[in-house]
């Protein structure tokens, strides 16, 4: 880049020395010709070795879609033509502030009367062994995408290091380019600081979809190779090879220089609503400012603050008040918007748009009758109209039924309200996408009789599927029936139109594999969920897919998430299992030890024929569980929706009643059964003749032993509404008892609802319904057995052995520990 | 070190729809909160009904479940959803660097 003499004895204007020839430096000094071209003599100091250009198209032109010529915001003869010098490739690597001058790395000094700093940001390094390789690279500037587009002409693979907007740009970029590329990711999800779960996850299905592999949830240990880059290791131990590796795991705010200049520096150079620093003669702007606490990542709030600045500069000082930010996503093809606040909480309304068929993800978040953030994916036209609600702070409660629709229909002829909108539409129009049910059909379908919303899935199908039209459908009804309308099918809970047996029904139907992708598939109206739906779907998808779904921790209850039972005080009872309630003196004394090292204050007997330990500290649960363990005992699983236990009596072993070994077979079915999750609790006995001293036949599945065989009860209960078994058949073999009690226990699982127990469910299917498919469908029995027992063979792990090793122990230990008086000491948790 | 903010650990500590405890001597643990998008909150450990734990709860949207009768409480202002009435101390909260640091003077406060 050529020099420019810099001083011309004649001029005796006010220097204005700006460092950092980025897009906030030129864009300030733009703005201060605009208002008075002749007032400063202007210097412009670059690191970078080219003219001013735009930062944020170099993804493009990493994507080939542009070139650099085409990103340059000003060329050289706009420097000329407003008489402003520009030092390009030789950084500012000290200021003077006693003596205004400012000095290169090159050895050259120049005074000011103002400075300005705009040195941008640097991109963060994350300090693993192997950052410095050769061929490990940020993306910043028009250096770092040479370095990309060399790599990629050389083929081979590419790991970015970042889930964020920069790194799918370069992800994207760099796969365009032919590279195989994997992106790694720490948090579970995507661009998590603008999206929420469900965009996110819909974002992952796209990326993977056209050939990149993403990694979410991987921590990097190290990038290894010799003498340049070869791969990176990942905390797990996975090693990925790459000959590039991008890291774009964030930015901070390049403070270097104003920090050694003695100016006051927070997060970022600390700047009043004129962009002026703590030297009075120095402003600063762009990303490397901090103001009122702020620091930002974008470019739109660096056109505000280049206004402030400038209108100071010229003494008409107006103010910056800070920005709210949207961001976009340049990936062609792969529209997502964020803007504002999408935490959601107190007193936010959201309001969520889901359409499958389409692949699109709407929510905006309304608080006091104000749009505070909005997250779309998919269709992201209306982005800047809610952007723009949102700035605006305008009270949206007019358009409040109508808003997720978009500005086209929501300000479309007086249509606020639904119904009104409902009934202006034409008789073809299509009200269900999913199975093509137009206005026409659900009409003449109500007209003929069907009176609620179920009634018109059932018979048109209309809303069936995805269940976005569901509120146009109701619309329907209200117009035609007024108060007829009978309520519609009772939902899974108020996050979705559909009830339990639908959203079963379309888990398995269409192969979901996932809660987030249940959601959208069936367009949850929240984005995550509540605490009812999401052990539901975390239980109906674990049945659905044994062996192959990964539990999700936190859409458990406490009771199951730590394996042990909370009580009132917040500590937790633990119970081994006993099988078939037998013990001996190694269990005993194990439980004894037990109770005396954790002090534990209670011990009991219980209804199912085994000891509670009462009062144990969370903190103590993986210690209580590794004793008991070492004595050979296991979780009993009292705390789950689960198989409890199954109780005995002593049968013909002992009891001169007994007719068959009922606790033999009671020890066998439990060995078989136990470690299953189910809808809810499930218990079992057997007792050994008639008298039924076990209590058969109030349990879910009751075994009571005759001379000719085993009589199989089903459907018992305890507890409020006892309720006493239906006879479900007699059957003459132990095997066959065991077989039956397989079947019957996996007919409940894949088909009863989450939370019901078994009494609850054969009311409503009807005992004869169960003896059709376990005791009359042999080949159906034999099926239902063969199921249950493949998924019992991913779930006998002994949950307490894993946690007693060590597994999740984050959920054990407090994160810190705090001390009032003797200041504040910080427990090594991990590593 | 003691001051304004009491540095509890990385972010990345507590799980994502999860939470941690920050135990305080002689008092009430404080919860501490992630919810699905990231962001941090704290709370007295304390449900305003029967004082459940609320960070043995589930964590949807911006609010908490408590474990023993389902009670929803607000993560950011403590406050009982819905038709339950209700409050339990906050305590705030502030993310530098990845790390998590919360305010001592509420801390003390909400733990006594
Ligand atoms: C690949 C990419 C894509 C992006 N996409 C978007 C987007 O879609 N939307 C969006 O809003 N934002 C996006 N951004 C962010 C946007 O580019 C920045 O917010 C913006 O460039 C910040 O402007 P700035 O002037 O503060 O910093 P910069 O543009 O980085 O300018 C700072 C300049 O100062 C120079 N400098 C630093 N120190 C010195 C020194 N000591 N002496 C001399 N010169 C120095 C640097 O070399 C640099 O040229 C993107 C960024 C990147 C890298
Ligand atoms: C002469 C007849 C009976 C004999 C010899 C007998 C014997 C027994 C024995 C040995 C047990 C202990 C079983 C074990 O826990 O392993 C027992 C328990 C039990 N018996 Fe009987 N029983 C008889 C009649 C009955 C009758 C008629 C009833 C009910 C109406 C009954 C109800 C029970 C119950 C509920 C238990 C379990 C108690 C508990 O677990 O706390 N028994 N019986
Ligand atoms: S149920 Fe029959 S066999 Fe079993 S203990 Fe009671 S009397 Fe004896
Ligand atoms: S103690 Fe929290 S809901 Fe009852």
């Amino acid at each position: 880049m050529e020099h420019r003499p810099i001083k011309t004895d004649a001029d005796t204007r006010d220097h204005l020395v700006v460092i950092g020839n980025g897009m906030a430096g030129c864009r300030a000094v733009e703005e201060l010709l605009a208002r008075d071209p002749a007032r400063y003599r202007v210097t412009i100091f670059g690191a970078e070795p080219r003219v001013n250009y735009n930062r944020i198209m170099l993804s493009p032109v990493l994507a080939g879609e542009k070139s650099f010529d085409d990103i340059v915001i000003n060329d050289a003869d706009w420097y000329a033509a407003n008489g402003i010098a520009l030092v390009a490739g030789d950084p500012v690597v000290a200021i003077d502030r006693a003596a205004r001058t400012v000095t290169t790395r090159g050895g050259a000094t120049e005074s000011y009367d103002r400075l300005l700093i705009a040195t941008g940001s640097d991109p963060f390094i994350i300090p693993v062994p192997g950052k410095d390789l050769p061929g490990v690279i940020a993306f910043r500037d028009m250096d770092d995408v040479d370095t990309m587009l060399a790599a990629a002409d050389a083929g081979g693979d590419a790991v970015v290091i970042g889930g964020g907007l920069l790194g799918l740009e370069a992800a994207h970029g760099l796969s365009l380019r032919g590279m195989k590329v994997t992106v790694i990711h720490l948090m579970p999800t995507l661009m998590e600081r603008q999206l929420d779960e469900a965009a996110g996850w819909l974002l992952k299905q796209a990326l993977e979809g056209r050939g990149q592999t993403i990694l979410t949830g991987a921590d990097t240990a190290e990038i290894v190779g010799n003498g340049k880059v070869e791969g990176v290791k990942l905390k797990d131990g996975t090693l990925i090879p790459a000959s590039l590796v991008v890291m774009a795991v964030g930015i901070r705010p390049s403070v270097a220089l104003a920090r050694d200049a003695g100016l006051a520096v927070g997060r970022g150079i600390q700047v009043d609503d004129h962009m002026v620093t703590s030297d009075p003669a120095v402003l600063a702007v762009g990303e490397c400012v901090e103001h009122d606490g702020q620091v930002y990542g974008l470019v739109a709030p660096l056109w505000d603050m280049c206004r402030s600045l400038a209108d100071g500069l010229v003494e008409q000082p107006t103010g910056y008040r800070g920005s709210v930010t949207s961001t976009k996503l340049k990936v062609s093809g792969i529209d997502v918007f964020s803007a504002g606040d999408f935490s959601g909480g107190d007193g936010c309304e959201d309001i969520v748009l889901r359409d499958a068929s389409r692949g699109v993800y709407k929510r905006v978040i309304v608080r006091d009758d104000r749009i505070v953030g909005a997250v779309l994916y998919g269709d992201t036209a209306d982005g800047s109209w809610y952007f723009d609600l949102l700035k605006k702070q305008e009270d949206v409660s007019d358009l409040r039924d109508l808003l997720i629709f978009g500005q086209s229909f929501a300000s479309g002829g007086g249509a606020a309200d639904p119904k009104a909108a409902v009934a202006a539409l034409s008789d073809d129009a299509e009200i269900c996408g999913c199975n093509g049910v137009t206005k026409g059909q659900v009409v003449s379908c109500i007209a003929k009789g069907a009176h609620s919303l179920d009634a018109v899935r059932g018979t048109c199908k209309a809303s069936a599927s995805c269940g976005s039209c569901t509120g146009l459908v109701e619309n329907l009804l209200a117009l035609t029936l007024g108060d007829d309308v009978q309520a519609g099918p009772k939902t899974m809970c108020k996050c979705t139109s559909f009830g339990h047996d639908d959203v079963r029904r379309e888990i398995v139907a269409q192969a979901m594999r996932s809660i987030p992708e249940v959601m959208q598939k069936l367009h949850w109206t929240t984005p995550d969920g509540c605490s009812s739906c999401r052990p539901a779907l975390n239980y109906y998808l674990l049945c659905a897919l044994p062996g192959d779904y990964v539990d999700d921790q936190q859409s458990r209850f406490v009771n199951e998430r730590m394996h042990a039972n909370i009580q009132k005080d917040g500590t937790y009872s633990v119970v081994p299992r006993m099988w078939g309630g037998l013990t001996n003196p190694t269990e005993l004394r194990a439980i004894a030890d037990v109770v005396e090292k954790f002090n534990a204050p209670m011990v009991k007997v219980t209804g199912g024929q085994r000891l509670d330990i009462f009062g144990i500290r969370k903190e103590d649960l993986p210690a209580v569980w590794a004793d008991l363990n070492a004595a050979g005992m296991v979780s009993g699983h009292a705390y789950g929706k689960s198989l409890r236990t199954v109780k005995t009596c002593v049968g013909s072993e002992w009891c001169r009643f007994g007719t068959q070994d009922s606790t033999g077979l009671g020890v066998k079915i439990e060995r078989m059964s136990w470690g299953s999750w189910m809808p809810h609790k499930f218990k079992i006995a057997v007792s050994g003749c008639p008298r039924n001293c076990a209590e058969a036949t109030i349990k879910d599945f009751g075994i009571v032993c005759v001379d000719s065989g085993y009589e199989l009860h089903v459907g018992g209960n305890g507890g409020i509404h006892v309720r006493a078994t239906d006879l479900l058949c007699k059957v003459a073999t132990e095997q066959e008892a065991m077989d039956y009690c397989a079947a019957f226990i996996q007919l409940y699982r894949e088909e009863a609802r989450y939370l019901e127990r078994t009494a609850p469910w054969i009311e409503r299917v009807g005992v004869d319904y169960v003896k059709a498919r376990i005791a009359d469908d042999r080949a159906g029995r034999e099926a239902l057995r063969a199921r249950f027992l493949y998924a019992q063979s991913f779930s006998q792990d002994d949950p307490w052995a894993q946690r007693a090793e060590g597994a999740e122990r984050e959920h054990h230990a407090p994160m810190a520990r705090f001390t009032p008086q003797e200041g504040f000491l910080k427990e090594e948790i991990g590593a | 070190m003691t001051g304004d903010w009491l540095d509890i650990g990385w972010v990345d500590e507590i799980p994502v729809r999860g939470s941690r405890t920050v135990q305080v001597t002689g008092g009430d643990d404080i919860a501490v909160f992630r919810t699905a998008e990231g962001k941090v909150f704290a709370l007295r450990d304390r449900c305003p009904h029967k004082h459940g734990r609320l960070s043995q709860g589930i964590v949807h949207g911006g609010a908490v479940a408590c474990p023993l009768h389902n009670w929803r409480i607000s993560l950011s202002t403590g406050e009982a959803l819905g038709e339950d009435k209700g409050c339990t101390p906050t305590v705030p909260v502030k993310i530098d660097a990845g790390r998590v640091l919360i305010c001592r003077a509420s801390t003390l406060k909400a733990a006594a």
